[in-house]
């Protein structure tokens, strides 16, 4: 309940406006979103059953770039990776930045060092780390040729190089981008947890990991929810990630929706297919977030 | 952890102090200690394993690149690279360097951060502490709209600046980074003003303080950690940015994404890999500056705001 | 669609009849930004100059020029087209059918543009009869480059048919080197598939299938034998092909890790880079089998329209480009040949030189086709799904009778 109403049982000119104020403040960002997100998702919507190939063109044509769309078995590969991916992606970020995090919450020395050296990745952008990870996976000579130049001469890495296992090269170098930031959000979470209460379970003899188990991580869940949204967000935006690592390739073994849609919209004029898999992408990003989102809110109420 | 349980004791004139660091029963099992330092130590590696590749690559001749010794250390060091990258490698039909490129990207960045921080401060404030009917389901719509992919906004964008005479302006690409970047500064102050004593708000309006003057003389002087999180977060993604950047810039604005683009990835023309890393890194200094002077702050700010339910 | 285009361009018009007045310039946008490209373009700059209009210089590079054209579709749509845009083959005659491309025909009626650019190369500089874009050189695609000394070594003549070419690779592959070095990527296997169709079915069908995408030549059992023949270069390269750039493949020549590239005329930069001579150090000659055609692509600046009329600052920009002094000047760096064929070959090296009496051979008996793999063949659409089809083929992802099967599907939905 507002408690500006309560507040101002007369209403004069003045009074109204102060009333409003609030709602006014609010109002350029609702409009704004109104029509760059919301009105564009819909001329998206629109799109996606026209006839447009180079440029925005208006002559409906049904349902024909769904059904071609899902003619194109490079959009099969591509929903399926976003799917492996994703879920490995959050995962390892996950786990790997709440180790981290307890790792880092053991009173380090030079602890906000290593901090920036886990958190720095985040910093830079992909059009060159992308080259540099591209080398270091690449076996002629990145790790695989080191590797083998210290006498493993048996030692195998060329999963970037193999259709099977080059989705998740992708995975190594975007956990490698991000999980410092997840990392950060978890540690601020640890250092958020009342010590008293640690102190009580201590004292009841709750094993190191059991502490763990039972108080600290359920602690975190606010932190949870927002790397949840963080790394979701990455997730389905990754692009530059793929194209400066794989370019889509081997073969089509690394598309993602996102490369998926830029090419067919961009670079191969197919402006309706390319709406056609935006749409399918924001579906189902509103069946997996929107659900979470909702409940998440309305338990903080 | 491999530690004993019974060996693992508080110490009490740490666990007190809320703010001190408080778990330290690692602290006392010295091969623990070794193990912990070990593991971050491996982590460290791998985080800095392609800053490797990219600062020696950078440092030695072209010829050494080529020749296939992409990982080693360089046998000859140079700075050639780094001085080519900066002042005179070929970005377009001018050999500029990416000098130019820097002030076109500050001149955008600083007022895109600096607008969306507000105006997600401002929406923070009426959404938590003004709330009404209807107010959550407006900040979900919000926190949805961050997940639209921009690939998909392009051309209806285009057309939008177009009508409002802001193709190809400054102006129009600030515009454009503060329409998606609302979304997120507008969670990370809503999250921490929701941790803020709502009492005190009532209080100043009791004593007849207006909507604005709360905002500065309450809430402002305390969002310093959140503030300096949401700088982080949008100077990053702004500054990062290449797709707006390419596409909504002019001739003598696109900032130092498209030319550091530009660098790398000539078509047909011979690459010179160690140019491409020195400018690349040279293109990350700014961020990596942000990172380490305001990464103190960081946790702190992640710690009291965006984390907390 | 067109209808947008029109509203758009009268839009842009008014604008730029405001702008026009006070000052002359051209704003181009293009995608040479590697050293050699942009100081050849530095040419027209300065001629442009010269004459009191000014360049203003809009580089956008990567994806072979994808990244320019996304850009270009935001530029025109909000209603602010640049002067001139770098472009290639049906990007053009896309651009052309939206109604955004100025008539040049006055000038070029003037400057006889007509009688000096080969026909091959003018379906795609002209649009129902006008000319819309000024051509600036012709690459050819259908090159093998190889390691002379590897080749001396092994005691390997150059070979002139594919059993020739295979026995070759098999020497090489006997001597423990890398027969072929390639990159795998799309656009780099189809550059080879390009190369291999054409000499596997001959002319007739390399125009039949990719030009006239005709489903019959598509699916039929020299498409397979093209397809087997792919395979045998598949098992020709490195393990670690994947991916890998077009330039560290040449390197790989270079070196003399490898003996040959398939590669267009644009690898010759790489080679003279690292201080290497034709004919001495290394070889060019074209693919085996192909002797007598030349694959091409061209790379054109189509000029947007920026006003009712071609005005003084657009058309000085045309007549540069197609003065025979820039496209020397230009080629000469770029290691293409001029689009011009009235240009003298004094300035030209060896492999240039050869360059250009294939090229006028090839126009003048009609043996001069718009390469598939570098769009001159068939529109964006199909050209991709032809992309698909081929890298999934080379990645052992179909056999050769379902990659055939593939292919006519592909190009039969994307059509």
């Amino acid at each position: 309940m507002s408690f500006s109403e309560t507040a101002n049982p007369r209403g004069s000119v003045a009074d109204r406006l102060r009333d409003a104020l609030p709602k006014l403040v609010l109002s350029p960002t609702v409009a704004i979103v109104a029509v760059f997100v919301y009105g564009f998702i819909a001329f998206t919507f629109y799109l996606s059953f026209t006839d447009s190939r180079i440029l925005p063109s208006f002559g409906w044509v049904g349902w024909t770039n769904f059904e071609n769309l899902f003619r194109i078995r490079a959009w099969d590969t591509a929903v399926s990776n976003l799917a492996v991916f994703g879920l490995l992606y959050i995962s390892i970020c996950c786990a790997l930045g709440l180790l981290l995090a307890i790792l880092l919450d053991q009173k380090i020395r030079a602890e906000g060092f290593i901090r920036t050296i886990y958190l720095y990745p985040m910093a830079l952008s992909f059009i060159v780390t992308g080259v540099a990870w591209k080398w270091f996976l690449d076996p002629g000579i990145g790790l695989e040729a080191v590797v083998q130049g210290w006498g493993w001469e048996s030692f195998r890495f060329n999963w970037i190089k193999d259709r099977e296992f080059a989705i998740y090269t992708i995975v190594i170098a975007a956990v490698w981008q991000t999980s410092g930031f997840v990392m950060a959000m978890f540690l601020a979470g640890l250092r958020g947890i009342d010590s008293e209460m640690l102190k009580a379970a201590q004292i009841d003899g709750a094993s190191t990991f059991s502490l763990y188990r039972r108080i600290v991580i359920p602690q975190l869940r606010p932190a949870f929810m927002s790397a949840f949204v963080v790394l979701a967000h990455m997730a389905i935006k990754s692009y530059d990630l793929v194209i400066a690592l794989t370019g889509g390739g081997p073969g089509t073994a690394t598309e993602l929706p996102a490369t998926f849609m830029y090419s067919y919209t961009f670079s191969r004029n197919q402006m309706g297919i390319g709406a056609a898999s935006a749409v399918i992408m924001l579906m189902t990003i509103a069946a997996i977030i929107v659900p979470y989102l909702w409940s998440e809110l309305r338990e903080k109420k | 952890m491999s530690t004993a349980p019974n060996s693992t004791t508080f110490d009490p004139a740490q666990s007190g102090n809320a703010d001190s660091q408080k778990r330290t029963w690692l602290h006392a099992v010295k091969p623990a200690r070794i193990i912990l330092y070990l593991l971050l130590g491996l982590f460290s590696i791998y985080y800095l394993l392609p800053l490797y590749v990219m600062v020696t690559n950078s440092l030695k001749p072209l010829s050494e690149i080529t020749a296939g010794g992409m990982m080693a250390l360089p046998q000859e060091w140079t700075i050639a690279p780094w001085l080519s990258a900066w002042s005179s490698a070929q970005i377009g039909v001018d050999a500029t360097g990416l000098r130019p490129y820097f002030i076109n990207s500050i001149v955008m960045v600083v007022p895109a951060v600096a607008l969306s921080t507000i105006i997600g401060a401002l929406n923070g404030y009426v959404l938590t502490k003004w709330t009404f009917r209807g107010a959550t389901v407006l900040f979900g719509l919000l926190l949805f709209g961050c997940f639209i992919p921009f690939q998909m906004v392009l051309i209806p964008m285009a057309r939008m600046l177009g009508l409002m005479g802001l193709a190809g302006t400054v102006p129009g690409l600030i515009f454009v980074h503060l329409v998606y970047g609302i979304g997120f500064s507008t969670l990370y102050f809503r999250n921490y003003y929701a941790a803020f004593p709502t009492e005190l708000v009532r209080a100043a309006q009791i004593d007849g303080a207006g909507f604005f003057r709360i905002f500065y003389r309450i809430l402002l002087p305390s969002s310093g950690p959140i503030a300096v999180v949401c700088i982080i977060w949008q100077f990053t993604n702004i500054w990062n940015d290449f797709l707006f950047g390419a596409s909504f810039s002019d001739f003598d604005s696109q900032p130092m994404t498209v030319a550091l683009n530009n660098l790398v990835q000539s078509s047909h023309g011979v690459k010179e890999y160690n140019v491409h890393f020195a400018g690349a890194i040279m293109a990350a200094l700014p961020t990596l500056f942000v990172y380490i002077v305001a990464g103190r702050y960081f946790v702190r700010g992640l710690m009291a705001g965006s984390v907390k339910g | 669609m067109r209808k947008l285009t029109t509203m758009m361009t009268a839009a842009a018009a008014l604008m730029a009849a405001s702008s026009s007045i006070q000052a002359q310039e051209v704003e181009v946008l293009h995608w040479w930004t590697s050293g050699g490209e942009a100081a050849a373009l530095n040419v027209l700059k300065e001629d442009l100059e010269s004459q009191g209009i000014g360049w203003q210089d809009m580089p956008v590079a990567g994806g072979g020029g994808t990244q320019a054209m996304t850009v270009l579709r935001a530029r025109v749509t909000s209603g602010n087209p640049p002067t001139a845009v770098q472009m290639l083959g049906f990007d053009i005659l896309d651009w052309a059918n939206e109604g955004a491309l100025a008539d040049l025909n006055i000038l070029a009626g003037m400057e006889g543009w007509d009688d000096v650019v080969p026909e091959a190369l003018q379906k795609f500089a002209k649009h129902d009869g006008k000319w819309v874009s000024a051509p600036v050189n012709v690459h050819s695609t259908n090159w093998v480059w190889a390691n002379k000394a590897v080749l001396d070594e092994l005691g390997i003549a150059v070979p002139t048919t594919w059993d020739e070419f295979v026995a070759a690779l098999d020497k090489v592959k006997a001597a423990g080197k890398t027969p072929i070095a390639h990159g795998g990527q799309a656009w780099q296997d189809a550059t080879v598939f390009d190369a291999i169709a054409l000499s596997t079915g001959g002319p007739d069908f390399y125009k039949k299938a990719f030009i006239d995408l005709d489903p019959d030549t598509l699916g039929s059992d020299t498409m397979k034998e093209a397809f087997d023949r792919m395979a045998v270069i598949r098992d020709n390269v490195d393990d670690n092909f994947s991916g890998r750039d077009w330039n560290l493949a040449t390197a790989m020549v270079i070196n003399g890790d490898a003996a040959f590239q398939m590669m267009g005329d644009w690898a010759k930069g790489e080679f003279l880079n690292a201080g290497k001579t034709p004919d001495e150090d290394f070889l060019c000659f074209r693919f085996p089998g192909t002797q007598d055609q030349v694959t091409f692509n061209a790379d054109q600046f189509a000029m947007f329209a920026q006003g009712p009329e071609v005005g003084k600052e657009q058309a000085a920009l045309a007549t540069a480009i197609l003065s025979p002094g820039f496209q020397t000047a230009f080629n000469v760096v770029k290691g293409s040949v001029p689009a011009r064929t009235d240009v003298s070959d004094e300035a030209f090296d060896a492999c240039g030189k050869k360059g250009m009496a294939d090229l006028k051979a090839a126009a003048s008996s009609g043996n001069l086709y718009g390469s598939m793999a570098h769009g001159h063949a068939n529109p964006a659409s199909v050209k991709n799904a032809i992309y698909d089809v081929v890298t999934a083929h080379f990645n052992g992802e179909y056999d050769s009778a379902t990659a055939v099967d593939e292919l006519v599907t592909a190009v039969e939905i994307n059509k």
